[in-house]
């Protein structure tokens, strides 16, 4: 079906709101087409992935939109930029690097985008509707706001995440549409043991295996023997959607578009069941690591998505106050680097050797120190999927407890597995 | 001795200047985002079949693609530092990697031309000459 654009898109692109909303109409029109979109939506909000520099040609189209008067026309809140605006860490950007990086990030904010600089946007007061349409990019962004908020986007990338946000509106295709949210593929759980489901390290464990079981399809995850929480849903979410190209999941009895196995996959029978064993976790979990034996870490991450404000209340119960001997690095955004200002907590978290770092993350900007053949050990799965090909770092995956015990000791330290 | 043309119409995903160049047919479906070095043009994935060769100037046929949300950024990248192939066949539109050609344009440059072919049709156009029209039409020659 050919697209159709209404009398006001037609003139926006054409310019009658300047030259920048008009770029941004044509990209979003342009895609649709391609896309076999017969119209265009209008949309809720966005949440923009773009500011992140991966070279000058990125921070010279921010440029020609805010030269073009462009501004969003909806809420717009940022994802991560290259540069820590907080001063919490440092980069190793080159001069020129750092100052496209920090042109392009200006450049997003007098597009009327809100300076959030984090990943996890839905834990920073941006949650849109049930059912409502809206523009979102960044992975786990995207996989968290249609399967655990109900709202509806597709995998906006670069560009066109600001576009759909200048124009307010999207194409009409994919995961904005009903019939494309239903569940194919059911992915069993109920053969593993609620101990291992109710562990911290379980989620992002399931969520690598189900991203490379379903690749882009919609599935649905069956007989949790536990409720997970919020926490658990990122984890998992951002684990599948970098394993895999997944956009929406479910779990039944959780999140909000299945509230039962049947309604899920909306009355009709699955295309595939995976039925999940024990086995089926341990290789996926010795998968997340790419180093064995090692007798040193040389740092520890966490924080991808960005660390809620519990999660770093259970950072602070695990390190009680003890000194670290390799460098912690806790990724975090503003909504939360406030909180932990307000208490003083930030502080103490440094005086143990924990690194602070905010509006950005360590696979996404050069922030551990280079140092050939060096370990990183991380409890989040996304982390473990792009260190070693974004940072040079092996990787060792364990929960969060064994990440903080492997920092005070400057060595592996794992407890006695629950699976 | 004449060189044997045949004729072919290909769709157009995104009109651009017309193209005379040698064909380069990847056996492999690829990522832009780190599988093509956006400051050399030459495909970097170590995995890739045909990691270590230029993709600057040459009609690049592809017979898939990973999706990357930042594979346009990696086109628009490779556009604006003329390091662009001369056109991009594709054998499925991919409009996350359009959009580099979508912005390009708009950013105000000369664009290589994306068209759509089914992949059978150019497994065998390695290393000949191609030229490709404004309407989409193909002309290839043996070498």
């Amino acid at each position: 079906m050919a697209l159709t654009l209404i009398d006001e898109e037609r003139a926006i692109a054409s310019g009658s709101m300047g030259e920048g909303a008009a770029m941004a109409m044509r990209i979003v029109a342009e895609t649709a087409r391609l896309m076999g979109a017969p119209r265009l939506l209008p949309i809720a909000s966005a949440h923009i992935d773009g500011a992140l520099y991966h070279g000058d040609s990125g921070t010279l189209f921010a440029e020609k939109l805010v030269e073009g008067g462009a501004s969003v026309r909806v809420r717009a809140t940022l994802n991560v930029g290259s540069i820590d605006l907080t001063g919490c860490s440092k980069n190793r950007l080159g001069n020129h690097e750092r100052g496209m990086a920090r042109r392009m990030m200006d450049a997003y904010r007098r597009l009327g985008c809100e300076p959030s600089w984090t990943c996890a946007p839905y834990q920073a007061g941006h949650r849109p509707a049930k059912g409502s349409d809206v523009a979102w990019g960044e992975s786990n962004a995207v996989v968290f706001c249609n399967s655990v908020l109900g709202a509806r986007t597709n995998r906006y990338g670069d560009f066109l995440d600001i576009a759909c946000a200048i124009a307010g509106r999207a194409p009409d295709y994919g995961l904005h549409r009903a019939e494309n949210r239903r569940a194919r593929i059911v992915f069993d759980i109920s053969g593993i043991n609620h101990a291992f489901l109710a562990s911290e390290v379980a989620w992002p464990i399931l969520g690598n295996l189900y991203g490379r079981s379903v690749g882009d399809a919609v599935g649905v995850v069956a007989g949790a023997a536990v409720h997970p929480d919020e926490d658990m849903l990122k984890a998992f979410g951002a684990a599948s959607a970098s394993s895999g190209a997944v956009g929406l999941f479910h779990v039944a009895g959780v999140t909000p578009e299945a509230p039962d196995l049947a309604t899920a996959l909306h009355g009709c029978e699955p295309e595939a069941i995976i039925h999940v064993t024990r086995d089926m976790l341990e290789e996926t979990r010795r998968r997340l690591s790419t180093v064995g034996d090692v007798s040193a870490i040389d740092a520890v991450a966490i924080g991808s998505p960005h660390l809620s404000i519990a999660e770093f209340d259970r950072l602070e119960t695990l390190i009680a106050g003890r000194h670290l001997r390799v460098p912690l690095y806790a990724c975090t955004g503003r909504h939360v680097l406030n909180v932990l200002e307000e208490g003083g907590r930030r502080r103490k978290l440094e005086d143990c050797g924990v690194i602070i770092v905010a509006d950005t993350c360590v696979v996404v900007t050069p922030i551990l120190p280079e140092k050939p053949g060096a370990v990183l050990m991380t409890n989040s799965g996304k982390f473990a999927h792009y260190a070693p090909g974004n940072t040079g770092y092996g990787v060792i995956y364990g929960s969060l407890a064994e990440c903080m015990e492997s920092a005070a000791a400057g060595r592996p330290v794992f407890m006695k597995a629950a699976a | 001795m004449m060189a044997a043309k045949t004729a072919l119409q290909a769709s157009i995903l995104v009109p651009g200047a017309p193209a005379c160049a040698e064909a380069l047919v990847l056996t492999a479906p690829i990522s832009f985002w780190g599988g093509v070095n956006p400051q050399t043009g030459l495909i970097a994935d170590v995995r890739h079949p045909e990691h270590g060769v230029s993709i600057r100037g040459r009609i690049l046929c592809l017979p898939g693609t990973i999706g990357s949300s930042s594979a346009a950024a990696v086109l628009l990248e490779l556009v604006h530092a003329g390091l662009a192939p001369a056109a991009i066949i594709l054998h499925e539109p991919d409009a996350i990697l359009l959009l580099g050609l979508i912005v390009a344009r708009e950013m105000g440059h000369e664009v290589p031309p994306a068209l759509q072919l089914d992949k059978a049709e150019f497994a065998g156009f390695e290393g000949r000459m191609l030229s490709i029209d404004a309407d989409g039409r193909m002309m290839t020659e043996a070498v």
